[in-house]
C-alpha cells in the first residue's frame, strides 16, 4: 500500500495541511514524534493572529500573513476552537516611533488590511486606561486576534482524522529514501511508501530535509519566554499591546489571551533546539519591558511561565516549496507569523503538490465541521443550569480555578487526550492559578479509568514524563 | 468520612458554611451553639474534612482536645459532632457564586444548579499552595515539579510515591511533613532548601521531620535551575545573599527526579472577591471584625481563608467564634460594633482580627516579619508582655482582656514587638 502524501510533523502547519489535503480523495498519513499533536512550538507561542500589516509584503511570510489572517473566522467557526478578534495597538513613545507607525500603516494599507487607524493619546486613555501615560500615539489594527493555538491543532487533526487521515504518534522519522517513483519513509515503528513527503517538522525540518538529501538549509532556534498572570487582571488590558517594532523583533507584548488570562512576552534570543528553560534574565526583560507599556503589571501576579522555540532560517523568511529531491516538499522556518499564516500555508502547499503532479479530486464526503467542545465556564447561566440538569458530569467541577467540569474532561479523553498536558490544553484543567494543585489528582483518576491504564503509566506529555511511581505495598 | 447529598435542601438556612475543612466544620458547630437552627456545610470534594484526611501524621488536637491525634482522627471528632448537632453536609457541590443578598448559586451532580437562601454565610474555603509560577523558578519544564500538598495526596490517599529521589524547596510545614513521610515510604530526600535565613515551619517539625531522619536543611539557599526534559533529572541549588540575589558561582547540582514545593499558602478568596469584600493586602484574606464578620453584613470568614494558620487547632478555635457570631446574627442578635482598630507596628506583619471591642475579651493572632530573640510585645501603652522569641513561622497570640482597655479612650492600638533593652523585664 502506498500513501499519496506523508506529512512529517503535527504542529499547526502539519495539521492545517492535513485537513486541507483531506478535502480531496487522497491517502494521507501524518507522523508526529510527540505523543499528541501541537506539543512543540505550536503550544508554546503567543497565540496571536497578527493583524496583517506587520511583515513586509515583499517576503513570503509578509504575503501569507494577511492571507492567513482572513481565514481564521471561518476556521474557528467550522472547528469550534477559541478565536477572537480583539484588535491590537502598536504604541509610540516619541516622534521617531510615530513615524514608524505611519510607515506600518502605509504598509498595511498597501496590503489591503482594513481599519488601520492612528490613535492620539486621548483616545488611548479612554480605550485602554491602564496603558502608560507616556504613550504619544498608537496604531490601532482591528483585524488582530487571539487564538488557542493548541486547540486549533486538536480541532484540525480531529477534523482531518474524521475524513480519513491516518495519524501516527510517538514515532520519529529515521530515514527517507527514494523508492520506485516516490519515497520510502522509515520510522522507529514502521516503514511506509509514499508519493510525496511534506516536511513540516518545525524546528527539526532541516534535519528531516537532510535525511532525504534535501538539506540545503539550516534552522536555528530562537527562544521566547512567556509569563502568564493571574486571572484577576482579566480586562486590565483588552487589546494586544505591541511596542514599536525594531528591525529585529516585534518586541515584548501584552496579550489578553482568548481565555481571559493576561500573558506577557516573548523574549527573542538564540538558543539550542532542546532549550525550553525560562530564566531570571528573561523574566526581568519581559517584566521591565511590559511595565513601560502597562505600568500596573507585576511579576507578583505570575502564575506560570514557559518558553517556546522559533524555527528561524538564514534570511528569516519561510521556506516553502519543492526541493531537489523529487516528491519532497519543504515547509520550513515557519516562525512568526506562522500561526497566522497556517491556513494560507496549507493552501499554498496544496497548490505546490498539484504543480508537482498530485491529482486533486474533491472528496464530496468531506465535512468541514466538527462539534465544538463544550466549555462550561463560558456558557450563560441559563445554559449552565440546563446542561447541569441534563448531564450530571457537567454539574461536577473538576478544576476549580478554571471552572472545568468532569464532563469536559471525559469528552476530551474521548476526543483523543492521552496525557495530563493533553487534557490541560484541551480543557484548561490545571491552567489556572493553582496550576493543577487540586485537579491533577482528579484528572489522573479519570485518565486512568477511561484509558484503562494504571496511574504510574500516565505521563505529563509522553516520552518518559512520568508522574508517579508504582503503588506502595504495605501488605 | 461523611459525604452526603441531602435530597431535600431545607431552605432558607440560618447559616450556610462554604467549605467542610477544619474551619467550616468548627464554624457550623459554632453556628448551632450560637443559636442557628438550619445549618448547611457545602464542600466541593467528595468527602468532608478538607485537607485533614490526607494529613495522616500526628500532631493535631493538642490544643483543642488536649491529646495528640492524626488529621483523619481530628476530622472524625468534628464529623461526629456535625451529626449530633444535626448539621447538613452537602459534598461534591460547588458554590458558583454568592450575591449580596446571601443567596448562593450551588451546583452538584445530584441536583444540577440551585439557589440557596441563607441569613448568614461563613466563608471557610481554606487556602491553595503557591506554585512554581508564583516564584518563577528558572529552568526546563519537566514532569516532577509539584507542590508538597499534591505529593501528600499522591502518597497518603493514592498510595503512590511521587518519585524516588526528592529535593524540597521551602521549609513550610507541609514540605517538612512530606520529607519525613517520603523517607518512611522508601524515597530518598536529598535536602530541604530554604531561601530565608530561617526555617518557615514549626520548630517541632524541623526536629521531628528533618533532624530525626538526618535530612539536611540548607538555609539562605534556593533552587536556581530545574534540569530535565521529560522528568526532573537534577536541580541546581545556590546560596543567596542578604537581598536574595542568587550567588550562582557558589551553586551545586543535586541529582533528583522530583522537586517538591513548600513555599507558602495563598488564601482562596475568589468568592470573597465576587462579593467585593474588603481584603487585607498582607494576609490576602478578608478584613474581619472581632466577631470574624467581613466588610459585608452577615458574611463571616474563618480559617486559612482569612490568614494562614500554623495549626488546625487554631483554625478550629477561630472558626467556632465565626460560627457562633454567624449563628447569633442569623438569630437576630446584634452585638455592639468594634470601637478599636488594631495596627501592625514594629516587626508585626499583620494581626487578625483587624478591630476589637473594648467591652469583650479577644484572642488576637499576629505574625512577625523577622525572627527576634528576647523581645517585648506591646499593645499600645495598655499592655506588654515578654516573649522568649518570635519567629515568622509561629503565630503569636494575645489575649486582650476588657481590663486592659478600661482606661483607654483612643480609637486605635498599635502592636509592636521590640527587642528587650538591658534591664527591661
Amino acid at each position: 500500500m502506498r500513501y499519496d502524501v506523508t506529512i512529517i510533523g503535527g504542529g499547526v502547519i502539519g495539521c492545517a495541511i492535513a485537513r486541507e489535503l483531506l478535502r480531496y480523495r487522497l491517502k494521507v498519513i501524518l507522523l508526529e514524534q510527540e505523543c499528541e499533536v501541537g506539543f512543540g512550538t505550536s503550544k508554546s507561542n503567543s497565540g496571536i493572529i497578527h493583524a496583517g500589516h506587520h511583515d513586509d509584503p515583499r517576503t513570503l511570510k509578509g504575503r501569507l500573513e494577511w492571507l492567513g489572517n482572513q481565514a481564521w473566522d471561518q476556521l474557528a467557526d467550522e472547528l469550534g476552537f477559541g478565536f477572537k478578534r480583539v484588535g491590537e495597538l502598536t504604541v509610540a513613545f516619541d516622534e521617531a516611533q510615530v513615524q514608524t507607525l505611519h510607515k506600518l500603516k502605509a504598509q498595511g494599507e498597501a496590503k489591503g488590511v482594513p481599519g488601520l487607524a492612528l490613535w492620539e493619546s486621548e483616545r488611548i486613555r479612554c480605550e485602554e486606561p491602564n496603558l502608560s501615560q507616556e504613550i504619544k500615539a498608537a496604531l490601532y489594527a482591528p483585524t488582530a486576534g487571539v487564538v488557542n493555538p493548541y486547540q486549533a491543532c486538536f480541532a484540525l487533526i480531529e477534523n482531518a482524522c474524521a475524513s480519513g487521515l491516518e495519524l501516527l504518534l510517538e514515532d520519529p522519522v529515521q530515514a527517507i529514501t527514494p523508492h520506485a517513483d516516490g519515497l520510502r519513509v522509515t520510522t522507529v515503528k514502521r516503514q511506509l511508501d509514499t508519493r510525496f513527503v511534506v516536511n513540516a517538522a518545525g524546528l527539526f525540518a532541516d534535519e528531516v530535509a537532510a535525511m532525504a538529501g534535501a538539506g540545503t538549509f539550516r534552522l536555528r532556534a530562537r527562544k521566547g519566554e512567556e509569563y502568564l498572570l493571574d486571572k484577576r487582571l482579566n480586562g486590565f488590558v483588552t487589546r494586544l499591546i505591541f511596542p514599536c517594532p525594531t528591525p529585529a523583533s516585534k518586541g515584548i507584548l501584552v496579550i489578553p489571551t482568548y481565555d481571559g488570562t493576561l500573558m506577557v512576552g516573548p523574549t527573542a534570543h538564540w538558543s539550542d533546539k532542546g532549550d525550553l528553560a525560562t530564566t531570571p534574565a528573561g523574566s526581568d526583560e519581559v517584566f521591565s519591558s511590559v511595565r513601560r507599556l502597562v505600568p500596573g503589571l507585576s511579576e507578583l501576579d505570575c502564575i506560570a511561565e514557559f518558553a517556546g522555540l522559533r524555527a528561524v532560517t538564514e534570511d528569516e523568511d519561510f521556506i516553502i516549496g519543492a526541493s531537489s529531491v523529487k516528491g519532497f516538499i519543504n515547509v520550513a522556518g515557519i516562525q512568526s507569523p506562522g500561526l497566522t499564516a497556517a491556513p494560507a500555508i496549507a493552501e499554498l502547499v496544496r497548490d505546490i503538490l498539484q504543480d508537482e503532479g498530485l491529482e486533486l479530486i474533491p472528496n464530496e464526503s468531506f465535512n468541514p465541521y466538527i462539534k465544538a467542545p463544550i466549555r462550561f465556564a463560558t456558557l450563560s447561566t441559563e445554559e449552565q443550569v440546563a446542561l447541569a440538569a441534563r448531564d450530571p458530569h457537567y454539574a461536577h467541577i473538576a478544576c476549580r480555578c478554571e471552572l472545568v467540569t468532569e464532563g469536559e474532561i471525559l469528552a476530551a479523553i474521548e476526543r483523543g487526550a492521552r496525557t495530563l498536558d493533553g487534557l490541560k490544553f484541551r480543557t484548561r484543567a490545571g491552567m489556572g492559578r493553582c496550576q493543577g494543585g487540586f485537579c491533577t489528582w482528579r484528572c489522573l483518576g479519570l485518565l486512568s479509568r477511561e484509558l484503562n491504564l494504571p496511574i504510574p503509566a500516565l505521563t505529563k506529555r509522553g516520552n518518559g514524563s512520568w508522574l508517579a511511581c508504582e503503588r506502595l505495598n504495605h501488605d | 468520612m461523611i459525604s452526603a447529598a441531602p435530597r431535600h435542601l431545607r431552605q432558607p438556612y440560618d447559616v450556610v458554611v462554604v467549605g467542610a475543612g477544619p474551619a467550616g466544620m468548627a464554624a457550623a458547630i459554632g453556628a448551632k451553639e450560637g443559636g442557628a437552627d438550619g445549618v448547611l456545610i457545602i464542600d466541593r470534594e467528595r468527602e468532608a474534612g478538607g485537607i485533614l484526611p490526607q494529613c495522616i501524621h500526628a500532631g493535631f488536637g493538642l490544643h483543642h482536645f488536649k491529646e495528640e491525634l492524626t488529621g483523619p482522627e481530628y476530622a472524625q471528632r468534628f464529623l461526629g459532632q456535625l451529626l449530633t448537632h444535626d448539621i447538613e453536609v452537602l459534598t461534591d457541590a460547588y458554590v458558583l457564586d454568592i450575591n449580596p443578598e446571601q443567596q448562593l448559586k450551588v451546583m452538584s451532580p445530584h441536583f444540577g444548579v440551585t439557589i440557596l437562601d441563607s441569613r448568614a454565610v461563613v466563608l471557610a474555603m481554606g487556602a491553595r499552595e503557591r506554585t512554581r509560577g508564583a516564584i518563577r523558578i528558572p529552568g526546563q519544564r519537566p514532569a516532577g515539579v509539584m507542590t508538597a500538598g499534591f505529593a501528600q495526596k499522591l502518597v497518603n490517599i493514592g498510595g503512590y510515591l511521587p518519585g524516588k529521589r526528592v529535593a524540597i524547596l521551602g521549609s513550610g510545614d507541609i514540605g517538612l511533613i512530606m520529607a519525613r513521610r517520603l523517607v518512611l515510604e522508601g524515597a530518598e530526600v536529598v535536602g530541604v532548601f530554604e531561601i530565608m535565613p530561617h526555617a518557615n515551619g514549626l520548630n517541632r517539625n524541623i526536629v521531628q521531620c528533618l533532624h530525626d531522619f538526618g535530612t539536611p536543611l540548607y538555609l539562605s539557599t534556593t533552587v536556581a535551575f530545574v534540569h530535565g526534559f521529560s522528568r526532573v533529572e537534577k536541580v541546581t541549588v545556590a546560596p543567596v545573599d542578604a537581598h536574595f540575589n542568587v550567588l550562582a558561582d557558589q551553586g551545586w547540582d543535586v541529582p533528583c527526579d522530583t522537586l517538591l514545593l513548600s513555599i507558602g499558602l495563598i488564601p482562596e478568596n475568589e468568592l470573597s472577591r465576587r462579593l467585593r469584600l474588603r481584603l487585607d493586602p498582607v494576609t490576602g484574606g478578608p478584613v474581619v471584625s472581632s466577631t470574624m464578620e467581613t466588610s459585608r453584613d452577615g458574611v463571616f470568614a474563618c480559617g486559612n481563608v482569612v490568614h494562614i494558620h500554623d495549626l488546625a487547632d487554631f483554625v478550629s478555635q477561630e472558626s467556632f467564634l465565626a460560627g457562633r457570631s454567624a449563628g447569633a446574627y442569623a438569630s437576630g442578635y446584634k452585638s455592639l460594633s468594634d470601637n478599636i482598630r488594631l495596627i501592625p507596628g514594629e516587626n508585626v506583619r499583620y494581626c487578625v482580627p483587624h478591630t476589637i471591642a473594648s467591652e469583650r475579651e479577644h484572642t488576637v493572632y499576629l505574625r512577625v516579619t523577622r525572627p527576634m530573640q528576647a523581645c517585648n510585645l506591646r499593645l499600645g501603652t495598655v499592655y506588654q508582655r515578654p516573649l522568649r522569641y518570635a519567629f515568622p513561622g509561629e503565630m503569636v497570640t494575645i489575649k486582650v482582656k476588657p481590663s486592659f482597655l478600661e482606661r483607654f479612650h483612643g480609637e486605635a492600638l498599635k502592636i509592636d514587638i521590640w527587642p528587650r533593652q538591658g534591664d527591661e523585664p
